[in-house]
């Protein structure tokens, strides 16, 4: 986990919802660009799981933005969601991707972005300034621990693949 | 939209274009892009104020991945392109992005030179240690025990040290990155961008087709344990002793760029008359 230093500073429920919904609209875009790689490389049933998940973070961003009211979310994150190192803690690890990846895989990088995001909450429930803060970020945390759950029981459909996964019948190797 | 609402409004997402990129899925120059967008948006430069200027490879197809002004040019000509450009049209901010190959090897020259004469622009090389594009052939920065079917046993090659080079070459900033700490390369793009002079910045981008060993580097690399010189005898020690992985702003030069005043030689009649058959 990055240090206190690098990550928002947030000082109050708006601070929170427009970082919650900028670590959101981050994953969105994230898997969005997996479905493309895939896309390019004709990986087509996990450019179907890219989007699927893509999807549920956007509705996850769009319940964000319901709560926030009047708030103008997407200028408020423009401001203050910035991670000074590191990325965003729910997007999915880019460097992981493969041409020849398995839903296993994808599940594997879904799984990891959201124990990122629930154990950012989990810290601001610790550091928050007041209770309200605090009792927002509780929610937070509760809502990626279902998710957590969610990917972990979507998991079990995909059992991890053996290890000759990546072997290519035409792979781009060397010209001899 | 005026420029001044523009540099207000910018976002990273602004500045990219609609073409799909076909890197390679894990390819570090996803995030190299990512960091190129998120400079850009930092320094709030319009898109039609910057031009985004390669060579051939890999890397050199991320022009057409943004919306700024691009110029897809010759194998290793990318700096002569770009300084032309820059000499003609001081307004414009140049980057030009190049790989290890096409800007170590086929543009070596041009690279030795344009750090020498120190034009305000921003050079980014993605180095993967490998042609990738042509199918894994070892490169200028290539380790000598890397073991291929191109290269049985180990090149047995010293590797080009592109640091060191610009150093002794008149680069006025040198810093190297990660292509997966995306926000600190964007960082250093920005600053680069914002120094004077010939900023050269090394981003290790792994190649995760031709060389699955770089998808280690993310554990390897780490941050300078001093801050940036302007005193290049030290920067030199350091440079030349650092273990290649040392991450950060390296050295920040004060020399004075090279821009010559532009004015025509020539009026347009004249240089019509010379084209007349």
């Amino acid at each position: 986990m990055s240090k206190a230093s690098d990550l928002p500073k947030i000082t109050s429920v708006a601070d929170l919802f427009a970082v919650a919904y900028q670590i959101e609209a981050d994953a969105v875009e994230r898997y969005e660009l997996l479905a493309e790689q895939m896309e390019t490389h004709n990986n087509t049933e996990l450019v179907k799981i890219f989007r699927d998940l893509a999807r549920a973070e956007a509705l996850h961003r769009d319940e964000i933005r319901r709560m926030a009211g009047d708030i103008d979310l997407v200028e408020h994150a423009r401001r203050i969601a910035k991670w000074k190192r590191g990325e965003s803690p729910e997007e999915a690890d880019l460097g992981a991707a493969h041409y020849m990846m398995t839903p296993w895989h994808a599940l594997q990088l879904a799984l990891a972005a959201e124990q990122r995001a629930l154990d950012f909450f989990a810290s601001v429930v610790k550091t928050a300034p007041n209770a309200e803060i605090k009792k927002m970020a509780d929610e937070f945390v509760e809502e990626e621990a279902e998710h957590v759950n969610l990917v972990q029981r979507l998991l079990q459909r995909y059992p991890k693949p053996s290890s000759s996964w990546s072997d290519d019948l035409d792979p781009p190797t060397s010209q001899e | 939209m005026s420029t001044l609402d523009m540099r207000a409004a910018c976002k990273p997402a602004d500045y990219k274009s609609d073409v799909k990129p076909i890197w390679c899925p894990g390819c570090g120059d996803y995030h190299v892009l990512m960091s190129f967008t998120r400079a850009f948006a930092e320094l709030g430069l319009p898109p039609e104020e910057i031009v985004v200027v390669s060579g051939i490879g890999c890397s050199s197809r991320i022009p057409a991945y943004t919306n700024c002004y691009g110029f897809h040019g010759v194998h290793g000509r990318s700096l002569a392109l770009a300084a032309g450009l820059k000499v003609a049209r001081p307004d414009l901010t140049i980057v030009v992005a190049s790989g290890d190959g096409d800007g170590y090897s086929i543009g070596g020259n041009h690279f030795l030179h344009a750090c020498r004469r120190n034009i305000d622009m921003t050079y980014i090389v993605m180095d993967n240690r490998v042609y990738g594009m042509t199918k894994g052939q070892p490169s200028p920065t290539t380790e000598p025990s890397f073991d291929s079917a191109l290269s049985p046993g180990g090149t047995g090659l010293s590797p080009f040290h592109p640091l060191v080079i610009a150093l002794a070459s008149g680069a006025n900033f040198i810093a190297r990155c990660f292509s997966g700490q995306p926000n600190e390369t964007a960082t250093v793009i920005a600053e680069a961008i914002r120094h004077p002079g010939f900023s050269f910045v090394e981003i290790l981008s792994p190649c995760v087709t031709f060389r699955p060993d770089e998808k280690d580097w993310k554990d390897i690399v780490h941050a300078a344990p001093v801050p940036a010189t302007n005193d290049p005898a030290k920067a030199a020690r350091r440079i030349m002793t650092d273990d290649g992985f040392n991450l950060g702003i390296l050295y920040r030069g004060d020399r004075k760029p090279y821009q010559p005043t532009a004015k025509a030689n020539i009026d347009l009649a004249e240089l019509e008359r010379e084209f007349e058959l």
